[in-house]
């Protein structure tokens, strides 16, 4: 924070989000905790940004997550760098910049934190692409640690009964390894504590996402990207349940008081795909010239996209449901239908798109996606090229000539 | 050299030829992408299954689709279909591999009006009793799904003569594949990969005539002349580019074994027709090395890519990826360091396309030939 714009703004000061200082210090903590886990005794698991990660929580392991890794390298704008030495290693540069940043820091203990803590085990799940499934086995070779695959079907069209047959049965299986790997019999009592943890915390983070839906928008997607951390990665605790309530009560009192995350919001747009994380401010600010509010994205929401299959009194049964159905293993038209929910839900006029190189099940199908959209709700959509953590493929001039003619559009809609 | 020539023709224009078998014979072609297709189903209900490599060259229709940033087989296949240049097939299958294989399947449901579409979830895992369980009832019901869209039935005597003929076929690449590895100069590369691919296009039961046929010609032709040139092993996905082949050969070089989708993981392990034939399909696939988009343990490519190094008594390999490849790019790193351990050197080549690669290709294969 520069002097500068303290001076210059106190309608800016109004309108930031006071909580944000203490999901600052939770991050913190989390991380000074599973950097002296070592100390404590307690394991350490990486696990998938999908993944199921209430079984850790019960088996008292602290769970890690090299995509959250990888989204604080692109916000510190470490990306270049790592995702350098990661072609030096020898990985291409058209894969995943958060698999690449992650593979990068770990000979050098690189990143904002010094490195992640090395991991006692490995939990990989292919429900959000077959990118971690490599990039998982590239970690379990570096650390020489224990690695359990959960692979979860994708549902073309379908999540079939031999495919819930199949993810049931690893479940389980999921459970002795994280036994093996703990040696400790697993505690069901807790499982059952955490579970209903985990569904409190989702529906609290879909009731802050959805007070966006009030006009004007008391936060916008890029507070989400931030406030996301925990529900990815404290799911199942009291945390997670705590701030997202009095995040919530903030909001509301935002409402309240009429302070909203863009001054004068005349225009409401959705965002898709992975945050761009070294230019958020950036693009919050040039959207924010324009009157312009991302009030709604796919990616925060992906988080409580399970809230629907599971069932409270039976969380370990229907976790198959809960993790196999979520937003990126569906196929393209199943997606399209939700962004075209999300569109009537918070009342987005227009649609913004990231076709972000480093993930291709995310970005593959977007225009179709555009496609079905446009048939049944008419309203103007913008896509940008870059990638989420690779500044290289960033083109700041060209990506703002297109964002200034997507405005024009939309004003000239009004 | 006349039987050289029909596989090459067809290797050349495979869809003239189907639509002429198709025309011929009434019959129904399926396409199909990767070797994780249970081919034996098709063929045993009488349909033809048809590989589809994505002719490559300009891509204009495709662009609304697919960003620039997926492979070429992906791309090229999405262009052929959408120009209008597979309207024979009356099919489509897509077995489950990687991330851009999953959204073009996607894509084609939602955009291509012919034919009937068809998923196969296939388990990730190939190591462990669910997934292994999974699979059967994948194939399984993959079966009764075709049974039903082509309107008959797939008996067990159909299924097991299907799995008899394609171990023979299989049985026959690999010979052919064995030969060349013990006489390098008796056939060129790029005469194999026209037998191989065609194999995967052509009517199976002409293909089981013809195939005996390229081995007596090659064991009419074997000498005891040693090969003299450099001993190479070719590691990647789909190759889709004859011209490779040449341009090793020009350099002074041979391959002599391949672990590619588009070779030995085409032909390697053979079905056990007794018992319970699905269950046996699976099997092979389990036994089978795998590809990178499958996961079998963690070492087991690099471990299979220096023993068929030794094996073949190969001096280098050759990493031969499209670009925008993940899987393969992703295992890269680790199989050459394993190789390098060994001592065994290997160039990367990313290619793609064809036209703008070939120059570059050729200045390294020399280049990497001479370090030899
Ligand atoms: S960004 Fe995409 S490819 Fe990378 S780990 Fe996430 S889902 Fe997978
Ligand atoms: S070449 Fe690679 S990216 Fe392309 S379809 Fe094959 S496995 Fe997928």
């Amino acid at each position: 924070m520069t002097n500068k714009e303290t001076v210059e703004d106190p309608e800016k000061e109004k309108r930031k989000i006071k909580s944000v200082k203490k999901m600052k210090e939770i991050m913190t903590n989390y991380y000074i905790e599973a950097k002296t886990a070592d100390q404590t005794g307690k394991k350490i698991a990486w696990i998938t940004s999908g993944g199921p990660v209430e079984p850790l929580i019960a088996m008292d392991v602290i769970p890690v997550y090299p995509e959250n890794h990888g989204a604080m390298i692109g916000a510190s704008k470490m990306g270049v760098d790592l995702c350098e030495k990661s072609e030096e290693m020898g990985y291409s540069r058209d894969l995943c910049s958060y698999a690449r940043t992650d593979i990068a820091c770990s000979p050098i203990n690189g990143g904002p934190i010094g490195g992640l803590p090395k991991p006692d085990m490995l939990i990989c799940c292919n429900n959000i692409c077959g990118t971690v499934l490599k990039w998982y086995e590239i970690q379990a070779r570096y650390y020489d640690v224990p690695l359990f695959i959960l692979d979860t079907p994708f549902c073309h069209t379908e999540f079939s009964i031999e495919a819930k047959e199949y993810v049931k049965k690893q479940i389980n299986e999921y459970l002795k390894f994280l036994e093996m790997v703990c040696d400790k019999q697993f505690d069901y009592d807790r499982m059952k504590q955490v579970g209903q943890l985990s569904l409190k915390g989702q529906r609290l983070w879909q009731a802050v996402l959805d007070t966006t839906v009030h006009q004007p928008a008391p936060m916008s997607a890029f507070d989400a990207f931030f406030h996301l951390a925990l529900i990815v990665t404290l799911r199942g605790t009291q945390i997670v349940v705590d701030y997202y309530s009095s995040l919530l009560d903030e909001m509301r009192e935002r409402i309240t008081s009429g302070i909203s995350a863009v001054h004068n919001e005349k225009h409401r747009l959705l965002w898709d795909n992975i945050p761009i994380w070294y230019r958020t401010r950036w693009l919050s600010e040039k959207f924010a010239s324009h009157d312009a509010c991302l009030v709604a994205d796919t990616y925060t929401s992906a988080w409580c996209s399970s809230l629907k299959y599971i069932n409270e009194g039976n969380f370990l049964d229907t976790m198959a449901d809960g993790y196999t159905k979520i937003y990126l293993n569906l196929g393209v038209d199943k997606m399209a239908e939700h962004v075209i929910e999300m569109i009537d839900k918070y009342n987005a006029n227009g649609i913004v798109m990231h076709s972000n190189r480093s993930c291709k099940p995310y970005s593959f199908g977007q225009y179709d996606i555009l496609k079905i959209v446009k048939e049944k709700r008419d309203i103007p959509a913008l896509v940008i090229e870059a990638d989420m953590v690779d500044e290289r493929s960033f083109s700041e001039s060209q990506i703002e000539t297109r964002i200034d003619a997507f405005m024009e559009v939309l004003k000239a809609r009004k | 050299m006349e039987i050289l020539n029909l596989f090459r023709e067809i290797a050349n224009n495979p869809n003239d030829y189907v639509k002429t078998w198709k025309e011929e014979n009434n019959g129904k072609v399926m396409g199909y992408f990767c070797s994780y297709t249970p081919e034996e189903i098709l063929f045993a209900a009488g349909a033809l299954p048809f590989r589809i490599f994505g002719t490559g060259g300009n891509i204009s229709m495709a662009d609304a689709h697919l960003q620039a940033y997926s492979c070429s087989l992906v791309r090229g296949a999405l262009e052929d279909t959408l120009s209008g240049k597979l309207n024979f097939l009356d099919g489509i299958i897509f077995p489950h591999t990687c991330d851009s294989i999953q959204r073009l399947s996607d894509i084609w449901r939602l955009n291509i009006g012919f034919g009937f579409h068809m998923d196969v979830v296939l388990p990730v895992k190939l190591n462990t009793d669910s997934a292994r369980e999974y699979m059967v009832n994948v194939l399984k019901k993959f079966k009764q799904r075709f049974e039903k869209e082509l309107c008959c039935e797939i008996t067990n005597e159909n299924l097991k003569a299907s799995v008899e003929k394609y171990n023979r076929i299989r049985t026959c690449l690999k010979k052919i594949y064995e030969i060349k590895r013990e006489n390098p100069d008796i056939i060129s590369s790029s005469n194999i990969y026209a037998v191989v691919k065609a194999s995967m296009v052509m009517d199976r039961n002409v293909l089981l005539e013809k195939l005996p046929r390229v081995l007596d010609l090659l064991e009419d032709k074997k000498s005891e002349v040693k090969y003299t040139g450099k001993r190479l092993i070719l590691a990647g996905g789909i190759c889709n580019f004859p011209d490779i082949y040449q341009i090793i050969e020009d350099s002074g070089g041979a391959i002599v074994w391949d672990d590619t989708c588009t070779g030995s993981r085409y032909f390697e392990g053979t079905i056990d027709p007794n018992g319970d034939i699905i269950e046996s399909i699976a099997q092979r696939y389990f036994e089978r090395h795998v590809c990178p988009a499958k996961h079998s343990g963690l070492f087991n490519r690099g471990e299979h890519i220096v023993r068929i190094v030794k094996e073949n008594n190969a001096q280098g390999v050759v990493f031969l990826f499209l670009k925008f490849c993940d899987p393969h790019a992703f295992d890269y790193p680790y199989i050459k360091e394993m190789l390098d351990k060994e001592g065994i050197p290997s160039m990367l080549f990313e290619m793609e396309d064809l036209l703008s690669s070939e120059g570059q290709l050729k200045t390294r294969c020399e280049a990497f030939l001479e370090t030899l």
